[in-house]
């Protein structure tokens, strides 16, 4: 069973910046990490080699810094890693992100599922994966909770909904997002770490991937960013004072004047 | 304080450490209130690789010694001083096997400690011998084939959870110390089981107990040495990992300050947070001091004895004094920092006074180290 699975790096930091001027997150001074959800998405293709054997590749686009987020992977377990860089995918959206993805996987070959996170917690769309699927012409389902079969052209998962989760059967190969439901990611390994310290990540460039430059990057990308703000959080307060008697009719007299409820 | 630690000793500590943050911590209390055994952190280590740090290459280790063993237990131990005792209690028991075992037995049982699929344990102690090791009346007779054991060790680390023992017995009792030898027990040996586990103040989360031989019988190829050789086994194992438990020793002393001076940040007293007190300043420094002068005598004495000394029975046992008397030290004042909170179990510092105290007894109690030390000086002075 070959696996390939998608990661991004993020900043370490929930509370992301933003530069006002050019609508793009500051990564400087962040501390960078795989993103989190991503880290289920390895553990989950480590798992399925250590039983069905084949080779677990991780794939990313980005700058030269994530080969060692991709390296990180390798002291994980990961066989192989490869990272889409080149000027012409600066500034990608995720449909010129996930057909970037989709030439880099076609380089990649013979695989039979591919694995991302559910989203990234940086941009939090959520759509990568399944455009990735898309692009591919491959069957996909998204927030698998659990893997219940998986052999040769198989594959059977829990997909968590809102309410429950449905069961969804496809061929392979197919793409599916993973929920932190699904498994608890291991620690690295110190001989992995040592690997991981020797280990070339392959360096692949839009050229090497056959990629369509008017597809990549700001070009590729219809999104515009017309304005980003940060909400602001204008809370104000009051106490009310009594009994507790007096509390709720005071409380109940303010919601009724502010018309969040009617009195029958 | 940078010691320049090898790339492979930053990996080591680096992993450690992260283990300890997110796997031991928030276990720690529940593990020490229930003295449960950490199956699950053993099996966090032996994937991690990290069992094996001071085991050779060649035998599935990583091929480290002394300085990798300790960086492993004090990180391990800034969580809880009583898990890391697995680990720390497994290399005691194995190190008798890496000094005096042969290919066959280095064999046989290292790459299973070095994976973490067994433990290991060390069993000297017995009722009426402790600081006196000399004094152990659990006897081996050599019948045979085979070496027949009877005898009861007490309050041995790992016992019933590790798998491999070594143990002293007397093979000649008429030469006293030296009609002592050392013995490799597997666990389920017919005639080989285990005692009463002992309620203990700290370390709760170890295992401490009996190991109880009635004609137990073990091939004659588990003699490790030659007979007679026992007593050299068992004090030049401990001179080697007395560096453990002063890191031990060290990982609780740092676990406690860290938790001292985080507190201290954050209670308010008299409108302003108590470490805007001189009294609380003076304490932390003092904390600060004595921690880090022990890690750098605990991390020189590992380079002495790595870089392949010969004797360093004296710097084995100062390390392991200094440290331990640090922890008790920092411990207490760390609880006196936190005042009321800290003396309340809610809080992880009372369990770290708690463990700090065996740190100063067992593998000598620090009497017994300044003895050692003494002799040693006598011996240099002489020599001069
Ligand atoms: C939790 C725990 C785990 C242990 N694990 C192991 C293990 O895995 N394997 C093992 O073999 N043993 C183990 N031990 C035993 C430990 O090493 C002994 O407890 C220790 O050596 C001290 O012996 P003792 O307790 O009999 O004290 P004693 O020897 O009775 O000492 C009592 C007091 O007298 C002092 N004293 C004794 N002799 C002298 C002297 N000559 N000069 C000055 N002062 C002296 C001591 O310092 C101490 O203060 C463990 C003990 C504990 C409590």
């Amino acid at each position: 069973m070959n696996i390939v699975v998608c990661i991004k790096q993020v900043p370490a930091t929930t509370e992301v910046k933003m530069n006002k001027e050019t609508n793009t997150i500051i990564r400087e001074g962040v501390e960078s990490i795989i993103n989190p959800f991503d880290m289920y998405a390895v553990e989950e293709s480590l798992r399925i080699r250590e039983k069905l054997g084949g080779k677990v590749t991780v794939i990313s686009m980005g700058p030269q810094a994530v080969c060692d987020s991709l390296k990180e992977t390798i002291g994980l377990g990961a066989d192989d890693t490869v990272l889409l860089s080149d000027r012409a995918f600066a500034g990608a959206d995720s449909l010129a992100t996930s057909y970037t993805l989709s030439m880099g996987i076609k380089k990649i070959g013979d695989f039979d599922l591919i694995i991302c996170g559910k989203q990234a917690t940086d941009g939090d769309t959520a759509q990568v994966g399944p455009s990735l699927a898309e692009k591919l012409g491959i069957p996909h389902t998204t927030y698998v909770r659990r893997i219940e079969e998986i052999k040769d052209g198989y594959i059977r998962c829990q997909r968590l909904t809102e309410d429950g989760y449905e069961v969804v059967e496809m061929p392979l190969p197919a793409m599916i997002t993973v929920v932190k439901e699904i498994n608890e990611p291991r620690l690295p390994s110190i001989k992995g770490m040592m690997r991981a310290k020797k280990a070339v990540v392959n360096i692949w460039s839009a050229d090497d991937i056959n990629a369509d430059k008017n597809l990549c990057g700001l070009k590729g990308s219809p999104t515009q960013v017309v304005k980003t703000f940060v909400p602001v959080h204008d809370v104000q307060s009051e106490m009310i004072e009594g009994t507790s008697e007096e509390q709720a009719q005071k409380l109940a007299d303010k919601l009724l004047n502010m018309q969040f409820m009617t009195c029958k | 304080m940078d010691y320049f630690l090898t790339e492979e000793q930053q990996m080591i500590k680096e992993l450690a450490a992260k283990i300890a943050d997110e796997k031991i911590a928030p276990i720690a209390i529940e593990y020490d209130e229930q003295g449960k055994f950490p199956h699950e952190i053993i099996k966090i280590l032996a994937d991690s690789d990290l069992c094996g740090v001071y085991i050779a290459e060649e035998y599935g280790g990583l091929g480290g010694g002394v300085f990798e063993m300790s960086l492993v237990v004090e990180q391990l131990s800034r969580a809880c001083g009583g898990i890391s005792l697995a680990f720390a209690g497994t290399g005691l028991g194995t190190f008798p096997i890496i000094l005096f075992g042969n290919e066959e037995q280095k064999k046989k049982y290292l790459p299973d400690i070095a994976s973490g699929k067994k433990l290991a344990a060390f069993g000297l102690t017995e009722a009426n011998a402790g600081s006196d090791a000399a004094g152990i009346q659990t006897t081996a007779v050599l019948a045979g084939d085979e070496y027949v054991l009877n005898g009861t060790k007490q309050w041995i680390t790992n016992g019933g959870e590790a798998d491999v023992y070594t143990v002293v017995a007397c093979t000649n009792r008429s030469k006293g110390a030296r009609g002592f030898s050392a013995f490799i027990v597997e666990k389920d040996t017919p005639g080989f089981t285990f005692g009463k586990k002992e309620n203990k103040m700290g370390i709760r989360a170890s295992c401490t107990r009996e190991l109880v031989f009635d004609n137990c019988r073990i091939p004659r190829e588990n003699l490790l040495s030659k007979e007679g050789m026992g007593f050299i086994v068992a004090m030049k194992t401990l001179d080697r990992t007395r560096p453990g438990v002063a890191a031990q020793a060290l990982g609780i002393a740092q676990g406690a300050f860290e938790e001292a001076v985080k507190y201290s940040k954050q209670r308010v007293q008299f409108g302003q947070p108590i470490s805007s007190f001189q009294a609380i300043q003076h304490m932390m420094a003092d904390m600060a001091i004595q921690i880090e002068a022990s890690r750098a005598l605990v991390y020189q004495t590992c380079k002495f004895i790595d870089s392949g000394a010969k004797n360093f029975s004296k710097e084995s046992a100062m390390a392991k004094v200094m440290a331990s008397d640090t922890a008790m030290k920092v411990t207490t004042d760390a609880i006196q920092v936190m005042g009321g909170y800290g003396y309340m179990k809610e809080y992880p510092i009372e369990k770290k006074m708690r463990d700090a105290k065996i740190t100063q007894i067992y593998e000598g109690t620090n009497q017994i180290q300044r003895n050692v030390i003494a002799l040693e000086l006598i011996k240099e002075l002489a020599g001069k």
